[in-house]
Protein backbone atom coordinates (compact mmCIF):
# COMPACT_ATOMS: atom_id res chain seq x y z
CA UNK A 1 0.00 0.00 0.00
CA UNK A 2 0.97 3.65 -1.35
CA UNK A 3 0.36 6.96 0.64
CA UNK A 4 -1.18 8.83 -1.64
CA UNK A 5 -2.04 11.90 1.69
CA UNK A 6 -0.08 12.82 4.11
CA UNK A 7 -1.01 15.24 6.79
CA UNK A 8 1.94 16.33 9.15
CA UNK A 9 1.26 18.62 11.97
CA UNK A 10 -1.04 20.46 10.20
CA UNK A 11 -2.25 23.91 12.26
CA UNK A 12 -4.61 26.02 11.23
CA UNK A 13 -5.60 28.87 13.80
CA UNK A 14 -8.61 31.22 13.74
CA UNK A 15 -7.61 34.36 15.92
CA UNK A 16 -7.32 32.27 19.20
CA UNK A 17 -9.17 29.84 18.12
CA UNK A 18 -6.90 26.67 16.78
CA UNK A 19 -9.59 24.79 14.29
CA UNK A 20 -7.32 22.28 13.50
CA UNK A 21 -4.35 21.47 16.13
CA UNK A 22 -1.41 19.73 15.23
CA UNK A 23 -3.12 16.64 13.07
CA UNK A 24 -1.56 14.06 11.28
CA UNK A 25 -2.93 11.56 9.74
CA UNK A 26 -2.53 9.57 6.49
CA UNK A 27 -4.20 8.07 3.03
CA UNK A 28 -3.53 5.34 1.46
CA UNK A 29 -4.40 5.26 -2.27
CA UNK A 30 -7.50 3.00 -2.98
CA UNK A 31 -8.70 3.14 -0.06
CA UNK A 32 -12.31 4.85 1.81
CA UNK A 33 -11.43 6.62 4.47
CA UNK A 34 -14.28 8.96 6.54
CA UNK A 35 -13.35 12.32 8.26
CA UNK A 36 -15.47 12.35 11.41
CA UNK A 37 -16.12 14.58 14.30
CA UNK A 38 -18.54 16.77 15.96
CA UNK A 39 -20.05 19.89 14.22
CA UNK A 40 -17.13 22.41 14.76
CA UNK A 41 -14.56 19.84 14.91
CA UNK A 42 -12.49 21.36 12.40
CA UNK A 43 -13.32 18.62 9.76
CA UNK A 44 -14.19 21.03 6.49
CA UNK A 45 -11.02 23.53 7.62
CA UNK A 46 -8.90 20.30 7.12
CA UNK A 47 -10.26 19.97 3.77
CA UNK A 48 -9.40 23.81 3.04
CA UNK A 49 -6.50 23.13 3.81
CA UNK A 50 -6.05 20.07 2.18
CA UNK A 51 -7.26 22.25 -1.76
CA UNK A 52 -5.47 24.91 -0.77
CA UNK A 53 -8.31 27.33 -0.08
CA UNK A 54 -6.48 27.90 4.23
CA UNK A 55 -2.92 27.81 4.32
CA UNK A 56 -1.65 26.11 7.60
CA UNK A 57 0.01 27.82 10.25
CA UNK A 58 2.33 25.04 11.00
CA UNK A 59 2.80 21.43 9.46
CA UNK A 60 2.33 20.34 5.90
CA UNK A 61 0.26 18.54 2.96
CA UNK A 62 1.99 15.94 1.21
CA UNK A 63 -0.16 14.30 -1.56
CA UNK A 64 1.75 11.73 -3.70
CA UNK A 65 5.32 12.75 -2.37
CA UNK A 66 5.38 16.32 -2.71
CA UNK A 67 4.17 19.27 -0.12
CA UNK A 68 0.96 21.27 -1.89
CA UNK A 69 0.70 23.43 1.13
CA UNK A 70 2.16 26.80 -0.49
CA UNK A 71 0.38 25.92 -4.54
CA UNK A 72 -3.20 27.62 -5.68
CA UNK A 73 -6.02 25.82 -5.33
CA UNK A 74 -6.68 25.49 -9.06
CA UNK A 75 -2.85 23.44 -8.88
CA UNK A 76 -4.23 21.35 -6.43
CA UNK A 77 -7.05 20.49 -8.66
CA UNK A 78 -4.80 19.74 -11.50
CA UNK A 79 -2.57 17.52 -9.82
CA UNK A 80 -5.34 15.57 -9.21
CA UNK A 81 -7.48 16.17 -5.93
CA UNK A 82 -10.97 17.11 -6.22
CA UNK A 83 -13.61 18.07 -3.92
CA UNK A 84 -17.41 19.05 -3.25
CA UNK A 85 -18.35 21.53 -0.64
CA UNK A 86 -20.43 21.25 2.28
CA UNK A 87 -22.27 24.06 1.38
CA UNK A 88 -23.44 23.44 -2.18
CA UNK A 89 -21.28 25.60 -4.43
CA UNK A 90 -22.70 25.19 -7.90
CA UNK A 91 -23.05 27.98 -10.71
CA UNK A 92 -27.17 28.03 -9.89
CA UNK A 93 -27.85 29.66 -13.15
CA UNK A 94 -26.02 27.44 -15.87
CA UNK A 95 -27.24 23.92 -16.62
CA UNK A 96 -25.99 20.81 -15.20
CA UNK A 97 -24.26 19.47 -18.25
CA UNK A 98 -21.80 22.93 -17.87
CA UNK A 99 -21.37 22.66 -14.08
CA UNK A 100 -19.58 19.11 -15.22
CA UNK A 101 -17.96 20.90 -17.36
CA UNK A 102 -16.25 23.35 -15.21
CA UNK A 103 -14.26 20.22 -14.28
CA UNK A 104 -13.21 19.22 -17.76
CA UNK A 105 -11.63 22.97 -17.65
CA UNK A 106 -8.37 21.71 -16.05
CA UNK A 107 -7.76 18.69 -18.34
CA UNK A 108 -8.12 21.05 -21.64
CA UNK A 109 -5.90 23.25 -23.69
CA UNK A 110 -7.61 25.70 -25.67
CA UNK A 111 -7.56 29.73 -25.24
CA UNK A 112 -9.01 32.50 -26.24
CA UNK A 113 -7.41 33.01 -29.75
CA UNK A 114 -8.26 28.69 -30.52
CA UNK A 115 -11.91 30.09 -29.27
CA UNK A 116 -11.93 32.84 -32.37
CA UNK A 117 -10.53 30.89 -34.61
CA UNK A 118 -11.84 27.59 -33.89
CA UNK A 119 -9.60 25.38 -34.27
CA UNK A 120 -9.57 22.23 -35.77
CA UNK A 121 -8.17 21.31 -32.12
CA UNK A 122 -10.31 23.14 -30.33
CA UNK A 123 -13.71 21.78 -32.32
CA UNK A 124 -11.70 18.52 -31.18
CA UNK A 125 -11.35 19.36 -27.46
CA UNK A 126 -14.70 20.83 -26.95
CA UNK A 127 -16.47 17.77 -28.16
CA UNK A 128 -14.04 15.25 -26.18
CA UNK A 129 -15.01 17.55 -23.01
CA UNK A 130 -18.80 17.29 -23.55
CA UNK A 131 -18.47 13.54 -24.25
CA UNK A 132 -16.21 13.43 -20.69
CA UNK A 133 -19.42 15.62 -19.53
CA UNK A 134 -22.38 13.34 -20.40
CA UNK A 135 -20.06 10.25 -19.12
CA UNK A 136 -19.62 11.86 -15.60
CA UNK A 137 -23.68 12.97 -15.78
CA UNK A 138 -24.20 9.32 -16.15
CA UNK A 139 -22.11 8.09 -13.54
CA UNK A 140 -23.74 9.58 -10.85
CA UNK A 141 -27.21 9.33 -12.34
CA UNK A 142 -28.28 11.96 -14.02
CA UNK A 143 -27.46 12.32 -17.91
CA UNK A 144 -31.22 12.68 -18.07
CA UNK A 145 -31.37 16.18 -16.62
CA UNK A 146 -28.02 17.57 -18.58
CA UNK A 147 -29.87 20.54 -19.73
CA UNK A 148 -31.83 21.63 -16.22
CA UNK A 149 -30.55 24.34 -14.98
CA UNK A 150 -28.33 23.62 -12.00
CA UNK A 151 -30.98 25.53 -9.27
CA UNK A 152 -33.22 23.35 -10.57
CA UNK A 153 -32.40 19.84 -9.65
CA UNK A 154 -33.41 18.46 -6.24
CA UNK A 155 -30.76 19.02 -3.39
CA UNK A 156 -30.03 15.70 -3.38
CA UNK A 157 -29.11 15.48 -7.28
CA UNK A 158 -27.80 18.79 -6.43
CA UNK A 159 -24.68 17.02 -4.58
CA UNK A 160 -24.67 14.36 -6.72
CA UNK A 161 -23.46 17.10 -9.96
CA UNK A 162 -21.17 18.60 -7.22
CA UNK A 163 -19.21 14.93 -7.13
CA UNK A 164 -20.17 14.48 -11.17
CA UNK A 165 -17.84 17.96 -11.73
CA UNK A 166 -15.56 16.64 -9.28
CA UNK A 167 -14.76 13.88 -11.09
CA UNK A 168 -14.59 15.28 -14.27
CA UNK A 169 -11.28 16.82 -13.16
CA UNK A 170 -9.89 13.15 -13.40
CA UNK A 171 -8.95 13.25 -9.81
CA UNK A 172 -6.88 10.60 -8.26
CA UNK A 173 -8.55 11.87 -5.07
CA UNK A 174 -11.42 13.23 -4.07
CA UNK A 175 -12.65 14.74 -0.74
CA UNK A 176 -16.77 14.87 -0.30
CA UNK A 177 -17.83 17.22 2.30
CA UNK A 178 -20.99 15.74 4.04
CA UNK A 179 -22.17 14.34 0.33
CA UNK A 180 -25.67 12.44 2.03
CA UNK A 181 -26.20 16.07 3.66
CA UNK A 182 -29.85 16.64 2.79
CA UNK A 183 -30.52 13.53 1.28
CA UNK A 184 -32.94 10.65 2.23
CA UNK A 185 -32.58 7.54 2.71
CA UNK A 186 -32.77 5.44 -0.75
CA UNK A 187 -30.88 8.51 -2.02
CA UNK A 188 -27.87 7.81 0.84
CA UNK A 189 -28.25 3.75 -0.01
CA UNK A 190 -27.29 4.84 -3.63
CA UNK A 191 -24.80 7.25 -3.04
CA UNK A 192 -22.91 4.78 -1.08
CA UNK A 193 -23.13 2.55 -4.15
CA UNK A 194 -21.47 5.86 -6.21
CA UNK A 195 -18.83 6.56 -3.72
CA UNK A 196 -17.76 2.41 -4.00
CA UNK A 197 -17.92 2.99 -7.92
CA UNK A 198 -15.59 6.60 -7.32
CA UNK A 199 -13.37 3.52 -5.74
CA UNK A 200 -13.57 1.07 -8.02
CA UNK A 201 -12.44 3.65 -11.14
CA UNK A 202 -9.21 3.63 -8.78
CA UNK A 203 -9.60 7.17 -6.72
CA UNK A 204 -9.17 7.71 -3.62
CA UNK A 205 -11.83 8.81 -0.96
CA UNK A 206 -11.96 10.90 1.53
CA UNK A 207 -15.29 12.00 3.16
CA UNK A 208 -16.78 14.01 5.86
CA UNK A 209 -20.01 12.58 7.20
CA UNK A 210 -22.43 12.81 10.08
CA UNK A 211 -24.14 10.37 8.65
CA UNK A 212 -22.96 7.25 10.61
CA UNK A 213 -25.07 4.21 8.73
CA UNK A 214 -23.39 5.90 5.94
CA UNK A 215 -19.89 6.22 7.81
CA UNK A 216 -19.92 2.90 8.73
CA UNK A 217 -20.98 0.94 5.18
CA UNK A 218 -18.80 2.61 3.20
CA UNK A 219 -15.43 3.48 5.13
CA UNK A 220 -12.75 1.20 5.95
CA UNK A 221 -10.41 3.82 8.15
CA UNK A 222 -12.29 6.52 10.32
CA UNK A 223 -10.11 9.53 11.44
CA UNK A 224 -12.14 11.30 14.88
CA UNK A 225 -11.03 14.84 14.78
CA UNK A 226 -12.49 16.82 18.30
CA UNK A 227 -11.68 20.52 18.82
CA UNK A 228 -9.07 20.38 16.28
CA UNK A 229 -7.45 17.35 17.29
CA UNK A 230 -7.35 13.90 16.14
CA UNK A 231 -8.83 11.36 18.97
CA UNK A 232 -8.57 8.23 17.39
CA UNK A 233 -8.16 6.19 13.88
CA UNK A 234 -9.13 2.91 12.77
CA UNK A 235 -11.77 0.93 10.87
CA UNK A 236 -15.26 1.31 11.85
CA UNK A 237 -15.55 -1.26 14.18
CA UNK A 238 -12.91 -0.09 16.48
CA UNK A 239 -13.75 3.46 16.48
CA UNK A 240 -17.91 2.76 17.27
CA UNK A 241 -16.47 1.08 20.54
CA UNK A 242 -13.27 3.30 21.22
CA UNK A 243 -14.54 5.29 24.66
CA UNK A 244 -12.82 8.39 23.62
CA UNK A 245 -14.84 8.31 20.70
CA UNK A 246 -18.29 7.62 22.34
CA UNK A 247 -17.64 9.92 25.25
CA UNK A 248 -16.13 13.15 22.28
CA UNK A 249 -19.02 12.72 19.57
CA UNK A 250 -21.48 9.24 19.33
CA UNK A 251 -21.93 10.73 23.39
CA UNK A 252 -23.30 13.65 22.43
CA UNK A 253 -24.86 13.16 19.03
CA UNK A 254 -28.27 12.77 19.48
CA UNK A 255 -28.40 10.12 16.53
CA UNK B 1 -38.58 29.78 -32.50
CA UNK B 2 -34.68 29.93 -32.86
CA UNK B 3 -35.61 30.31 -36.90
CA UNK B 4 -37.95 33.56 -36.00
CA UNK B 5 -35.13 34.92 -33.92
CA UNK B 6 -32.57 34.46 -37.18
CA UNK B 7 -35.21 35.99 -39.69
CA UNK B 8 -35.50 38.97 -36.63
CA UNK B 9 -32.05 39.19 -36.52
CA UNK B 10 -31.22 38.98 -40.70
CA UNK B 11 -33.67 41.72 -41.45
CA UNK B 12 -32.64 44.19 -38.53
CA UNK B 13 -28.84 43.26 -40.67
CA UNK B 14 -30.17 44.39 -43.59
CA UNK B 15 -31.91 47.29 -42.53
CA UNK B 16 -28.70 48.64 -40.93
CA UNK B 17 -27.00 47.63 -44.24
CA UNK B 18 -29.28 49.84 -46.37
CA UNK B 19 -29.29 52.94 -43.91
CA UNK B 20 -27.05 55.27 -45.32
CA UNK B 21 -28.75 55.03 -48.58
CA UNK B 22 -32.33 56.53 -47.14
CA UNK B 23 -30.47 58.59 -44.25
CA UNK B 24 -29.08 61.69 -44.19
CA UNK B 25 -25.07 62.70 -43.01
CA UNK B 26 -25.83 63.20 -39.43
CA UNK B 27 -27.94 60.55 -39.02
CA UNK B 28 -25.53 58.19 -40.66
CA UNK B 29 -23.01 59.67 -38.33
CA UNK B 30 -25.66 59.00 -35.20
CA UNK B 31 -25.36 55.40 -36.31
CA UNK B 32 -21.72 55.23 -36.84
CA UNK B 33 -21.44 56.81 -32.82
CA UNK B 34 -23.64 53.64 -32.24
CA UNK B 35 -21.38 51.39 -33.84
CA UNK B 36 -18.59 52.59 -31.76
CA UNK B 37 -19.89 52.36 -28.72
CA UNK B 38 -21.43 48.61 -29.96
CA UNK B 39 -18.08 47.85 -30.05
CA UNK B 40 -16.70 49.63 -27.21
CA UNK B 41 -19.80 47.70 -24.87
CA UNK B 42 -19.38 44.08 -26.32
CA UNK B 43 -14.94 44.80 -25.24
CA UNK B 44 -16.54 45.56 -21.68
CA UNK B 45 -19.30 42.89 -21.86
CA UNK B 46 -16.19 40.28 -21.10
CA UNK B 47 -14.77 42.58 -18.46
CA UNK B 48 -18.02 43.13 -16.96
CA UNK B 49 -20.63 40.84 -18.63
CA UNK B 50 -19.18 37.48 -18.21
CA UNK B 51 -16.57 37.80 -15.81
CA UNK B 52 -18.59 40.20 -13.73
CA UNK B 53 -15.72 42.86 -12.87
CA UNK B 54 -17.31 45.86 -12.15
CA UNK B 55 -14.72 47.47 -14.10
CA UNK B 56 -16.05 51.41 -14.70
CA UNK B 57 -12.59 52.38 -16.08
CA UNK B 58 -13.26 51.46 -19.88
CA UNK B 59 -12.59 54.68 -21.54
CA UNK B 60 -8.99 54.39 -20.33
CA UNK B 61 -8.50 52.01 -22.56
CA UNK B 62 -10.31 53.77 -25.15
CA UNK B 63 -8.21 56.61 -25.07
CA UNK B 64 -4.73 54.68 -24.87
CA UNK B 65 -5.85 53.23 -28.14
CA UNK B 66 -6.78 56.77 -29.26
CA UNK B 67 -4.24 58.73 -28.35
CA UNK B 68 -1.66 55.91 -29.83
CA UNK B 69 -3.01 55.93 -33.34
CA UNK B 70 -2.53 60.09 -33.10
CA UNK B 71 0.49 60.41 -31.70
CA UNK B 72 2.07 57.57 -33.87
CA UNK B 73 0.37 58.93 -37.02
CA UNK B 74 0.63 62.66 -36.60
CA UNK B 75 4.58 62.30 -36.00
CA UNK B 76 5.88 59.28 -38.45
CA UNK B 77 2.92 59.42 -40.83
CA UNK B 78 2.04 55.69 -40.31
CA UNK B 79 -1.55 54.57 -42.12
CA UNK B 80 -4.04 54.70 -39.67
CA UNK B 81 -5.23 51.12 -40.02
CA UNK B 82 -1.64 50.08 -39.47
CA UNK B 83 -2.31 51.48 -36.34
CA UNK B 84 -5.31 49.29 -35.41
CA UNK B 85 -3.68 46.37 -33.81
CA UNK B 86 -0.53 48.67 -32.43
CA UNK B 87 -3.39 50.64 -30.56
CA UNK B 88 -4.94 47.37 -29.05
CA UNK B 89 -1.41 46.19 -27.98
CA UNK B 90 -1.03 49.21 -25.98
CA UNK B 91 -4.45 49.35 -24.14
CA UNK B 92 -3.93 45.30 -23.78
CA UNK B 93 -0.69 45.81 -22.09
CA UNK B 94 -2.23 48.49 -20.13
CA UNK B 95 -4.61 46.30 -19.45
CA UNK B 96 -2.13 43.94 -18.51
CA UNK B 97 -0.08 45.87 -16.17
CA UNK B 98 -2.82 47.86 -14.44
CA UNK B 99 -5.04 45.18 -13.37
CA UNK B 100 -2.61 42.09 -12.35
CA UNK B 101 -2.60 43.96 -8.52
CA UNK B 102 -6.36 44.85 -8.42
CA UNK B 103 -7.69 41.53 -9.83
CA UNK B 104 -8.27 40.26 -6.49
CA UNK B 105 -10.24 43.31 -5.30
CA UNK B 106 -14.03 42.86 -4.80
CA UNK B 107 -17.41 44.56 -6.20
CA UNK B 108 -17.47 48.03 -5.28
CA UNK B 109 -13.69 48.13 -4.59
CA UNK B 110 -12.63 47.19 -8.19
CA UNK B 111 -15.48 50.14 -9.13
CA UNK B 112 -13.70 52.67 -7.15
CA UNK B 113 -9.75 51.70 -8.33
CA UNK B 114 -10.97 51.74 -12.12
CA UNK B 115 -13.10 55.02 -12.13
CA UNK B 116 -9.75 56.40 -10.48
CA UNK B 117 -7.60 55.17 -13.08
CA UNK B 118 -9.34 56.43 -15.77
CA UNK B 119 -9.46 60.09 -13.95
CA UNK B 120 -5.91 59.63 -13.81
CA UNK B 121 -5.61 58.95 -17.70
CA UNK B 122 -7.71 61.64 -18.65
CA UNK B 123 -5.89 63.98 -16.24
CA UNK B 124 -2.33 62.90 -17.32
CA UNK B 125 -3.62 63.47 -21.07
CA UNK B 126 -4.62 67.23 -19.91
CA UNK B 127 -1.51 67.63 -17.99
CA UNK B 128 0.35 66.92 -21.40
CA UNK B 129 2.35 63.88 -19.88
CA UNK B 130 5.77 63.23 -21.95
CA UNK B 131 5.05 66.52 -24.05
CA UNK B 132 3.35 64.12 -26.45
CA UNK B 133 -0.86 64.09 -25.58
CA UNK B 134 -0.83 68.11 -26.41
CA UNK B 135 -2.69 68.59 -23.20
CA UNK B 136 -6.20 69.82 -23.06
CA UNK B 137 -6.28 70.84 -26.35
CA UNK B 138 -5.13 67.36 -27.62
CA UNK B 139 -3.92 66.34 -30.99
CA UNK B 140 -5.17 67.05 -34.56
CA UNK B 141 -4.26 66.86 -37.77
CA UNK B 142 -4.89 63.14 -37.96
CA UNK B 143 -5.07 60.95 -40.89
CA UNK B 144 -8.21 59.15 -42.40
CA UNK B 145 -7.64 55.46 -42.93
CA UNK B 146 -7.53 54.04 -46.10
CA UNK B 147 -8.90 50.49 -47.36
CA UNK B 148 -7.72 48.86 -49.84
CA UNK B 149 -7.03 52.15 -51.67
CA UNK B 150 -10.19 54.01 -50.87
CA UNK B 151 -9.99 56.70 -48.29
CA UNK B 152 -12.42 56.87 -45.75
CA UNK B 153 -13.82 59.83 -45.23
CA UNK B 154 -17.56 60.44 -45.64
CA UNK B 155 -19.67 59.63 -42.70
CA UNK B 156 -21.25 56.68 -44.82
CA UNK B 157 -17.84 55.48 -45.44
CA UNK B 158 -17.65 55.20 -41.77
CA UNK B 159 -20.75 53.38 -41.13
CA UNK B 160 -19.44 50.32 -43.66
CA UNK B 161 -15.90 50.50 -41.96
CA UNK B 162 -16.83 50.74 -38.19
CA UNK B 163 -20.45 48.20 -38.63
CA UNK B 164 -17.52 46.00 -40.93
CA UNK B 165 -15.57 45.80 -37.46
CA UNK B 166 -18.80 45.85 -35.67
CA UNK B 167 -19.20 42.49 -37.43
CA UNK B 168 -15.91 41.07 -37.06
CA UNK B 169 -16.45 41.68 -33.62
CA UNK B 170 -19.42 40.08 -33.07
CA UNK B 171 -18.43 37.17 -35.11
CA UNK B 172 -15.24 36.55 -32.95
CA UNK B 173 -16.93 37.27 -29.44
CA UNK B 174 -19.69 34.72 -29.86
CA UNK B 175 -17.22 32.23 -30.65
CA UNK B 176 -15.03 33.42 -27.16
CA UNK B 177 -18.59 33.43 -25.63
CA UNK B 178 -19.37 29.38 -26.64
CA UNK B 179 -16.08 27.82 -25.83
CA UNK B 180 -14.01 27.14 -22.53
CA UNK B 181 -12.47 30.60 -22.06
CA UNK B 182 -16.43 32.01 -22.39
CA UNK B 183 -17.41 29.29 -19.61
CA UNK B 184 -14.37 29.88 -17.05
CA UNK B 185 -15.60 33.67 -17.23
CA UNK B 186 -18.72 32.48 -16.35
CA UNK B 187 -17.87 30.12 -13.31
CA UNK B 188 -15.55 32.47 -11.84
CA UNK B 189 -18.31 34.31 -12.05
CA UNK B 190 -20.95 32.77 -10.62
CA UNK B 191 -18.63 31.77 -7.75
CA UNK B 192 -14.83 32.43 -7.62
CA UNK B 193 -14.74 29.79 -5.47
CA UNK B 194 -16.28 26.72 -6.74
CA UNK B 195 -14.45 27.76 -9.56
CA UNK B 196 -10.89 27.87 -8.64
CA UNK B 197 -11.95 24.30 -6.80
CA UNK B 198 -13.09 22.74 -10.18
CA UNK B 199 -9.29 23.11 -11.47
CA UNK B 200 -9.80 27.40 -12.76
CA UNK B 201 -7.24 29.47 -12.86
CA UNK B 202 -9.28 32.39 -12.34
CA UNK B 203 -6.77 35.01 -11.17
CA UNK B 204 -5.76 34.79 -15.00
CA UNK B 205 -8.41 34.56 -16.45
CA UNK B 206 -9.91 37.56 -15.04
CA UNK B 207 -6.54 39.17 -16.07
CA UNK B 208 -7.21 38.08 -19.60
CA UNK B 209 -10.45 39.11 -19.71
CA UNK B 210 -8.95 42.41 -18.90
CA UNK B 211 -6.57 42.34 -21.72
CA UNK B 212 -8.87 41.24 -24.31
CA UNK B 213 -11.83 43.58 -23.37
CA UNK B 214 -8.50 46.69 -23.19
CA UNK B 215 -7.51 45.59 -26.66
CA UNK B 216 -10.45 45.88 -28.69
CA UNK B 217 -11.13 49.04 -26.80
CA UNK B 218 -8.11 50.14 -27.92
CA UNK B 219 -8.78 49.35 -31.20
CA UNK B 220 -11.77 51.30 -31.56
CA UNK B 221 -10.07 54.22 -30.34
CA UNK B 222 -7.86 53.86 -33.51
CA UNK B 223 -10.72 54.18 -35.26
CA UNK B 224 -12.03 57.10 -33.16
CA UNK B 225 -9.25 58.88 -33.98
CA UNK B 226 -9.64 58.25 -37.46
CA UNK B 227 -13.16 59.54 -37.65
CA UNK B 228 -12.57 62.64 -35.81
CA UNK B 229 -9.05 63.81 -36.87
CA UNK B 230 -8.95 65.58 -33.58
CA UNK B 231 -9.10 63.84 -30.39
CA UNK B 232 -8.84 65.80 -26.95
CA UNK B 233 -8.97 64.09 -22.94
CA UNK B 234 -12.77 65.45 -22.75
CA UNK B 235 -13.73 62.64 -24.72
CA UNK B 236 -12.21 60.37 -22.31
CA UNK B 237 -13.77 61.18 -19.27
CA UNK B 238 -15.68 58.98 -16.50
CA UNK B 239 -19.03 59.70 -18.28
CA UNK B 240 -17.72 57.84 -21.09
CA UNK B 241 -16.96 54.95 -18.68
CA UNK B 242 -20.20 54.84 -17.06
CA UNK B 243 -22.35 55.32 -20.32
CA UNK B 244 -20.44 52.03 -21.41
CA UNK B 245 -21.17 50.51 -18.24
CA UNK B 246 -24.81 51.55 -18.29
CA UNK B 247 -25.00 50.15 -21.87
CA UNK B 248 -24.21 46.80 -20.98
CA UNK B 249 -26.20 46.49 -17.86
CA UNK B 250 -29.19 47.85 -19.47
CA UNK B 251 -28.87 46.01 -22.51
CA UNK B 252 -28.07 42.34 -20.66
CA UNK B 253 -24.79 41.15 -19.03
CA UNK B 254 -23.26 38.60 -20.87
CA UNK B 255 -25.25 39.32 -23.98
CA UNK B 256 -24.29 39.98 -26.97
CA UNK B 257 -27.78 41.21 -28.41
CA UNK B 258 -28.43 43.11 -25.49
CA UNK B 259 -25.33 45.17 -25.72
CA UNK B 260 -26.06 45.94 -29.01
CA UNK B 261 -29.48 46.60 -28.30
CA UNK B 262 -28.06 48.75 -25.46
CA UNK B 263 -25.91 50.53 -27.61
CA UNK B 264 -28.58 51.91 -29.47
CA UNK B 265 -31.06 53.28 -26.81
CA UNK B 266 -28.41 54.64 -25.15
CA UNK B 267 -27.00 56.34 -28.01
CA UNK B 268 -30.44 56.48 -30.13
CA UNK B 269 -32.92 57.86 -27.60
CA UNK B 270 -31.83 60.95 -26.51
CA UNK B 271 -31.39 61.92 -30.07
CA UNK B 272 -34.82 60.66 -31.34
CA UNK B 273 -36.32 62.77 -28.41
CA UNK B 274 -33.69 65.82 -29.16
CA UNK B 275 -36.71 68.34 -29.76
CA UNK B 276 -37.57 67.63 -25.99
CA UNK B 277 -34.27 69.32 -24.79
CA UNK B 278 -34.08 69.03 -21.17
CA UNK B 279 -36.75 66.59 -20.42
CA UNK B 280 -35.13 63.59 -22.50
CA UNK B 281 -32.53 62.81 -20.09
CA UNK B 282 -34.96 62.94 -17.32
CA UNK B 283 -37.21 60.70 -19.20
CA UNK B 284 -34.39 58.20 -20.46
CA UNK B 285 -32.75 58.19 -16.47
CA UNK B 286 -36.50 57.25 -15.00
CA UNK B 287 -36.58 54.39 -17.84
CA UNK B 288 -33.28 53.35 -16.75
CA UNK B 289 -34.75 53.29 -13.26
CA UNK B 290 -37.47 51.40 -13.84
CA UNK B 291 -35.59 48.77 -15.93
CA UNK B 292 -33.00 48.21 -12.82
CA UNK B 293 -36.21 47.41 -10.57
CA UNK B 294 -38.09 45.77 -13.31
CA UNK B 295 -36.08 43.63 -15.18
CA UNK B 296 -32.87 43.28 -13.47
CA UNK B 297 -31.22 41.35 -15.73
CA UNK B 298 -30.88 43.76 -18.39
CA UNK B 299 -33.86 43.70 -21.36
CA UNK B 300 -32.00 41.13 -23.13
CA UNK B 301 -30.64 38.66 -21.03
CA UNK B 302 -28.14 35.89 -22.66
CA UNK B 303 -29.92 32.79 -24.19
CA UNK B 304 -28.26 29.46 -22.59
CA UNK B 305 -25.44 28.03 -24.73
CA UNK B 306 -26.61 25.21 -26.61
CA UNK B 307 -24.92 21.96 -26.63
CA UNK B 308 -25.77 18.95 -29.20
CA UNK B 309 -26.76 16.85 -26.10
CA UNK B 310 -29.53 14.80 -27.87
CA UNK B 311 -27.20 14.80 -30.78
CA UNK B 312 -24.23 12.99 -28.78
CA UNK B 313 -26.82 10.73 -26.60
CA UNK B 314 -28.37 9.22 -29.98
CA UNK B 315 -25.05 8.51 -31.61
CA UNK B 316 -23.98 6.70 -28.33
CA UNK B 317 -27.19 4.71 -28.29
CA UNK B 318 -26.77 3.73 -32.17
CA UNK B 319 -23.14 2.60 -32.29
N1 LIG C 1 -12.95 31.31 8.00
C1 LIG C 1 -13.09 31.13 9.35
N2 LIG C 1 -12.88 32.16 10.19
C2 LIG C 1 -13.03 31.99 11.52
N3 LIG C 1 -13.37 30.84 12.10
C3 LIG C 1 -13.60 29.78 11.32
C4 LIG C 1 -13.47 29.87 9.88
N4 LIG C 1 -13.76 28.66 9.35
C5 LIG C 1 -14.04 27.86 10.40
N5 LIG C 1 -13.95 28.51 11.57
C6 LIG C 1 -14.16 27.95 12.90
O1 LIG C 1 -13.34 26.82 13.02
C7 LIG C 1 -14.00 25.78 13.71
C8 LIG C 1 -14.03 24.55 12.86
O2 LIG C 1 -14.91 24.75 11.79
P1 LIG C 1 -15.18 23.70 10.67
O3 LIG C 1 -16.09 24.29 9.68
O4 LIG C 1 -13.90 23.15 10.17
O5 LIG C 1 -15.96 22.57 11.48
P2 LIG C 1 -16.61 21.23 10.97
O6 LIG C 1 -15.97 20.12 11.71
O7 LIG C 1 -16.59 21.14 9.50
O8 LIG C 1 -18.09 21.40 11.50
P3 LIG C 1 -19.49 20.96 10.85
O9 LIG C 1 -19.66 19.53 11.17
O10 LIG C 1 -20.49 21.80 11.54
O11 LIG C 1 -19.40 21.24 9.40
C9 LIG C 1 -15.39 26.32 14.07
O12 LIG C 1 -15.35 26.77 15.39
C10 LIG C 1 -15.59 27.44 13.11
O13 LIG C 1 -16.41 28.43 13.67
MG1 LIG D 1 -17.97 21.20 8.03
Amino acid sequence: MTTLLSLKNLTKRFGGLVAVDHVNFDVEAGAIVGLIGPNGAGKTTVFNLITGNYRPDEGDVIFDNQSIKTLPTHKIVSLGIARTFQTIRLFHKLAAIENVLAGCHCRMQSGSLAAMFRTPTQRREEHQALQTALKELEFVGLQSQADQLAENLSYGNQRLLEIARALATQPRFIILDEPAGGMNNQETAALIQTIRNIRDRGITVLLIEHDMSLVMEACEQLVVIENGAKIAEGDPQAIQSDPKVIEAYLGTDEE
Amino acid sequence: MKDKRLVIYAVISVVLLLSPLFLNAYWVDVLNNVGLYTILALSLNIILGHAGLFHMGHAAFYALGAYTTAIINTTYHIPILWLLPVSGLVAGLAALVVARPIIHLRGDYLLIVTIGFVEIVRIALVNNVFGITGGSNGIFGINRPILFGWKINKPWEFFYLIWGFAAVTIFLFNRLENSRFGRALNFLREDDVAAEGSGINTAHYKLIAFVIGAFWAGMVGNIFAAKMTIIAPESFNFWESVVLFMIVLLGGRGSIRGVILGAFLVLGLPEIFRQFATARMLIFGAFMVAMMIFRTEGILPPLPRKYPIAKMLGREGSA
